[in-house]
């Protein structure tokens, strides 16, 4: 087994590296949406939708998304900036489960529970 | 349009700069920015300002995580607390008047100047015990402060007053859409003895989920305006990058002189425009 702490160290770090990483990939990925959504609505000056409206639920942005308006292009960047914190979530789960964490496991996935909670709510109301 | 958009991306970028260094997610600015400079009305404003805290929160936590200032074990402890809130204060937002928000927020503000104030000349915390909570959960840590050039080693202490500051910190993040980092950096920084650095990037981090519990809410309310919340959340990520660079080679002293200025600033500030209506 060697020396246990050195063990912690080492694995803490590569959870480290793993959530950096997968953090920088999500935040450049939901940038780039938005600015190609931006840019269209800046140079067409069309939303995609009357007025100053926008879609308010998932299924319009979506339809939004596929017919190529502006307003919903960057609406789904917003989307996926939104989710980077509860990929993240998600993915320290999986990692505290390697490192046979369970007691972090338990924590994380009671955050994930109310993250999950969180969205239902707001779907309700 | 395209100026109002550049202006809110400038501000924007300034804000991630501000609001990754102190660990304030920067809807300390875009809040008060949009009411104020661009006439949002406040619900829009929050809606907006939580993109930011979400940007300000994944963009800085990119190199504080890799460079280990962040305190995963304690991020990941206290998010059940500030999600928790997080529900309860953007239920709560409903019934509440936006002058009676400006109030609580205000006031909220001056007391974390306040408790900065009593903590001015500490750099490092020295001779902090290690709570047996703190123990069981390996919530003590260390990181390597670039300005000092050298690691440090920290315990943590008094975990439930922490706990219960984070619960009330979600609160407020649900009900104003502000990170109220200023109360997580406090839970951390006052009440459980951590290093300012890891308790401002450690703030930064939880914040994200925190936003992310109350943002759906709010996406499906309707208050988050595609086109001002883009420039919004553009601007703050280049901010973030740039500010968790810096953080670290900043002194801990000099980043809690910024605090209480900007806290103070945007207090009375809040103070004004509740007053008017």
């Amino acid at each position: 087994m060697g020396d246990p702490n050195e063990t912690t160290q080492n694995r803490s770090f590569e959870i480290e590296t793993a959530i950096s990483k997968m953090l920088r990939v999500g935040v450049m990925l939901a940038a780039a949406v938005i600015v190609i959504g931006l840019i269209q609505f800046l140079i067409t000056g069309d939303s995609g939708y009357p007025g100053d409206t926008y879609p308010t639920n998932f299924g319009a942005i979506m339809s939004g998304l596929l017919a190529l308006k502006s307003v919903a292009i960057i609406q789904t960047g917003l989307l996926l900036l939104i989710l980077t914190p509860v990929f993240r979530v998600f993915i320290s789960l999986f990692l505290f489960w390697a490192e046979k964490d369970y007691r972090y496991v338990v924590i994380t996935a009671i955050v994930l529970i109310i993250l999950i909670l969180s969205f239902v709510l707001g779907k309700a109301g | 349009m395209t100026t109002t958009v550049i202006e809110i991306f400038m501000i924007a970028i300034l804000a991630g700069v501000v609001g990754s260094i102190l660990g304030l997610g920067g809807g300390i600015i875009v809040t008060p920015a949009l009411t104020l400079l661009f006439g949002v009305d406040i619900n829009h404003a929050i809606g907006a300002s939580i993109i930011s805290v979400i940007a300000t929160s994944s963009g800085s936590a990119v190199a504080y995580i890799r460079d280990r200032i962040t305190n995963l074990r304690v991020g990941m402890f206290l998010e059940i607390a500030t999600t928790v809130g997080a529900i309860t204060g953007a239920f709560i937002g409903a019934w509440i008047a936006p002058q009676f928000l400006y109030f609580i927020f205000a006031l909220l503000l001056l007391y974390s100047a306040y408790a900065m104030i009593k903590k001015s000349k500490q750099e490092v915390p020295e001779n902090v015990p290690l709570h047996p909570v703190a123990q069981k959960l390996g919530l003590q840590g260390e990181y390597y402060d670039k300005a000092l050039g050298k690691t440090v080693a920290y315990n943590v202490d008094r975990v439930y007053e922490g706990f219960g500051v984070m619960y009330g910190a979600g609160v407020i993040s649900g009900l104003l859409g502000i990170g109220s980092g200023s109360f997580k950096v406090m839970a951390m920084d006052v009440f459980m003895k951590m290093p300012l650095k890891v308790s401002s990037a450690t703030s930064n981090f939880m914040m994200g989920v925190t936003a992310a519990a109350s943002a759906g809410i709010y996406l499906l309310r309707g208050d988050i305006i595609p086109v001002i919340s883009a420039p919004v959340a553009l601007g703050v990520l280049i901010g973030a990058t740039v500010g968790s660079r810096l953080m670290q080679r900043m002194k801990s002293k000099t980043i809690r002189k910024l605090f209480i200025p900007v806290m103070v600033y945007v207090a009375f500030q809040m103070i004004y425009q509740g007053w008017r209506g």
